[in-house]
């Protein structure tokens, strides 16, 4: 039980998808101006990221390996995240026309997020059984929830702040990032 | 004699002595009296006479209409040379509907009844004469002041709260008035204690004006009002930080002090109240501070409304310096005039020339987030919070911190070492935020309007439809009916 | 060979097929943002943020073709409100309320026509064949519509002068303090 909860909260904190592994930066500031949209990008991006991590287990384990086509497994994992990404679409965008709005671009862009795919190809080279795997992808998005929400809070606070016109924005947004991140590497220390 | 625990204010150099030790003089009549017919927070009076006519002081000239409102009378006897716009006291600058009238000199009185003992009057009685009379609050807010008897009676007011505080530097012309005129103002304590069957009666002074306490001290004697020495600060006259110093009161978020038992008014309101009631004299002049340090010999005068202000600067020997700043009000919550030709009106507490060194103008830096004004905000807000959500056009975010019970007091302001004009933030956005609501309430009517035409719309073209078909029927039966007969005769 | 190929096949036609389910199952009639949208705009359908009346604004705008700032009667208070319900941020500093103005008719030129009385969507214009036509202050929204109507050239848009009541205190740093200071020495 406590190896599942340290490898969640690993996931979470020490090996941090974002801060820790620089994997999907391009949703960290795209989707972090407002608390509403990053709290929406969180949970579509931890709904996908559950479901493909289980998915391409599944598949890994049932297709690829027993018919030993595994130089296969990026083709066939970015159609199983492109289907979910889907199918999370068309959740939204019947549950909520306004998030739908919000999300825009970026929802579709859940496909190519890089953490999605990397997270899945992890599970493979770590060889993680089926509900080590499900913990591990929960984990990284919950990881990701947070450290997205953290960093909105910091760029609400920071869109308020007066400073020359050379770093207002997005300049701002990526030293504030770099220190963020040396914040998280920090827990590195705990492992 | 306990005093409660107060939050924020400020403690402001005084600047009283150059006025407060004067008695208050009376101010010989000007050529003219431009009287504005909106004096008071609510809808403005509408006038009742016409350009030509005689009138005499006292004489209703413009009716209070609607529910909040307040009439407008003649300060003295005279004629009425012109109904139009005039500058009016207002920070824009802008020109309002005003009464001007040439005085004659002669002060005759309007006839008015007075009750042979103004202590029988039932609590109606005193309330609609003092709507009649005009009387709005003194201390500045200019809320017609029955329109207050009234709602505070219906809502069970238990205690009666005179402010005395006059917090502002600069004024003393409530300091003047209490101590020359205690008596007066004693009696129109009881008027108002009666109007609203409050049970207690407290007059909360500060403790930079011991005569005027010690005078009212002797005028109360025996009567029931109570006379308490409240610590001198900014703004102890914002009638919510008085009951917090004298009850332990606090009136909730977005309430009136009403919500908990409390009417409060100035000591200036309650002196017009005796003036009315007692001598039937309706609101037509006030004391005014004349002060600052580019004015000659500062002092307080009894002024006609409508006396425009540089009459009020010529009484008082001029200008020592020239004034860097006009002022109408106090130097924390009064505005800035552009011109001296604007006139007093019952709102109007002291007119200020303030020299360069009084002022002490700089640009504004950026904020370092000292929170210096978090401290002194006396309503609990966060003031730096505030006003960087309005610099970024984040106005519903200052709302959310509560912009809606700022009072306005300056502070904040006063005490920012970045010189931030943040009272001129809120202001800015209180403005915007009722020129938001306005568009709202005007599009909504838009919207009825054009929903109402095109349901016109559609049924006219359905009528004409109906009509065109019900044509086309009729000429078909016709048709039928002639082609039927045909064919009878033909048959036949 | 033919297993990597079959593999892939399979697997793409079971995932089409879910995805066909799912949108079945999932189906958004219409776009019910646009009738919230629409709910937001004016509904004067005056014509001139360039679609046809206020619900084709509003397909636009859902859509993401049009502007937040596209209509020129509903001034800052619609953008805000649009901004709101999209959850979108938008620079309302760069939206000027249009200067508040009402059409006025010049009696002088004035025909009686009735043209600008039919097209007013706001019933704002009372009028009578030959009679001198008259603006309802309240009711105009100054959409113009009867101007480019008017043959006699006789209505014109009229600047309403700010008065006591709709001043207010302009934004803090906007305009520069000197202007205020300038006067007394003038």
């Amino acid at each position: 039980m406590s190896e599942y909860l340290l490898l969640l909260l690993g996931a979470a904190l020490v090996n941090n998808v974002v801060l820790v592994k620089f994997l999907g930066l391009c949703p960290f500031m795209g989707v972090s101006k407002k608390m509403d949209g990053a709290l929406g990008m969180g949970m579509a991006t931890t709904f996908v990221l559950t479901l493909t991590t289980a998915a391409t287990w599944l598949l890994e384990h049932w297709l690829l390996a027993p018919l030993g086509i595994q130089y296969l497994r990026i083709l066939a994992f970015i159609l199983v995240i492109a289907a979910v990404v889907q199918f999370t679409e068309m959740v939204i965008r019947k549950s909520s026309p306004a998030l739908y709005q919000v999300l825009g671009i970026y929802l579709p862009l859940i496909t190519t997020n890089c953490a999605v795919l990397g997270l899945a190809i992890l599970n493979v080279q770590e060889k993680h059984a089926f509900v080590e795997s499900l913990l591990y992808g929960f984990g990284s998005a919950l990881g990701f929830t947070l450290v997205l929400l953290l960093f909105t809070g910091l760029r609400e606070r920071l869109a308020l702040a007066q400073m020359s016109d050379m770093l207002a924005g997005a300049p701002i947004g990526f030293i504030t990032a770099g220190l963020l991140s040396l914040a998280f590497m920090g827990f590195a220390g705990l492992a | 004699m306990k005093l409660f625990k107060l939050r924020g204010g400020i403690h402001p150099e005084g600047r009283k002595a150059s006025s407060a030790d004067r008695a208050i003089r009376a101010l010989p009549l000007p050529p003219r009296l431009y009287v504005p017919l909106q004096q008071h927070v609510g809808a403005p009076a509408k006038p009742v006479v016409q350009v030509g006519d005689t009138v005499l002081a006292g004489q209703l000239i413009g009716a209070g209409q609607g529910n909040i409102s307040a009439p407008v009378h003649a300060p003295t006897s005279g004629r009425v040379v012109a109904i139009g716009d005039h500058p009016a006291p207002h920070p824009s600058g802008l020109s309002a509907a005003t009464v001007t009238i040439a005085p004659d000199g002669e002060a005759r009185w309007f006839e008015h009844d007075v009750p042979a003992d103004p202590f029988a009057l039932t609590p109606d009685d005193i309330a609609a004469r003092v709507g009649a009379a005009g009387i709005v609050g003194l201390g500045g807010a200019t809320f017609p002041s029955a329109v207050k008897l009234k709602l505070s009676r219906k809502s069970g007011v238990d205690t009666l709260i005179i402010n005395g505080g006059e917090c502002e530097p600069y004024l003393t012309c409530d300091d003047r008035i209490m101590r020359e005129r205690a008596a007066e103002i004693v009696a129109g304590i009881r008027l108002i204690q009666i109007a609203v069957g409050a049970r207690h009666a407290l007059v909360g002074i500060e403790d930079n004006k011991p005569e005027a306490l010690a005078a009212m001290r002797a005028a109360a004697a025996g009567t029931g009002v109570e006379i308490r020495m409240v610590p001198a600060m900014y703004p102890m006259g914002w009638d919510k930080q008085m009951i917090q110093a004298l009850l332990g009161r606090e009136v909730p978020a977005e309430g009136r002090s009403a919500d908990i038992g409390v009417l409060v008014h100035n000591v200036a309101t309650a002196w017009a109240v005796q003036q009315t009631i007692c001598l039937g004299h309706p609101l037509v002049s006030r004391i005014v501070t004349v002060s600052g340090g580019a004015v000659a010999q500062p002092c307080n005068l009894e002024v006609p409304i409508g006396t425009p202000v540089q009459a009020l600067f010529d009484a008082c020997g001029g200008f020592a310096s020239t004034p860097a700043r006009l002022v109408l009000g106090g130097p924390m919550m009064g505005h800035q005039l552009t011109h001296t030709s604007v006139p007093v009106v019952k709102g109007s507490s002291g007119v200020l020339a303030l020299t360069q060194a009084e002022i002490g103008l700089t640009r504004p830096a950026p904020c370092i987030r000292c929170a210096t004004c978090v401290r002194a905000c006396p309503v609990g807000l966060l003031p730096l919070e505030m006003a960087a959500r309005i610099r970024t056009d984040d106005l519903s975010g200052a709302v959310a911190l509560g912009l809606k019970d700022c009072i306005g007091c300056g502070s904040c302001s006063y005490v920012c070492p970045s010189s931030i004009p943040l009272v001129h933030y809120f202001n800015y956005a209180k403005g915007e935020l009722m020129a938001q609501a306005r568009s709202k309430l005007k599009q909504e009517a838009t919207k009825k309007l054009a929903e109402e035409r095109n349901a016109r719309m559609e049924r006219i073209a359905r009528e004409h439809e109906e009509a065109a078909a019900a044509r086309k029927a009729a000429k078909a039966a016709r048709e039928a009916a002639a082609k039927a007969a045909a064919a009878t005769e033909a048959t036949a | 060979m033919i297993v990597p190929i079959l593999s892939l096949t399979v697997l793409g036609v079971v995932l089409g097929l879910i995805l066909g389910l799912a949108a079945r199952y999932f189906k958004v009639e219409g776009n019910p943002l646009v009738d919230e949208l629409e709910a937001l705009l004016p509904g004067s359908q005056c014509g001139q943020c360039g679609y046809p009346g206020c619900t084709g604004a509003a397909q636009a705008l859902a859509d993401g073709t049009a502007p937040l700032t596209l209509c020129p009667p509903g001034g800052r208070a619609v953008v805000a409100a649009l901004a709101a319900k999209l959850g979108v941020e938008v620079d309302l500093s760069g939206v000027q309320d249009a200067v508040p103005s009402i059409a006025d008719v010049r009696e002088e030129l004035c025909i009686g026509c009735t043209r600008c009385y039919k097209v007013c969507p706001t019933d704002a214009i009372l009028g009578a064949a030959k009679h001198i036509h008259a603006v309802f202050k309240e009711a105009c929204t100054a959409c113009g519509s009867c101007v480019d109507v008017c043959p006699t050239e006789a209505i014109l848009l009229r600047q309403v002068p700010p008065t006591l009541q709709s001043w207010s205190w302009v934004k803090p740093g906007s305009q520069p303090l000197a202007a205020n200071e300038g006067a007394l020495a003038a």
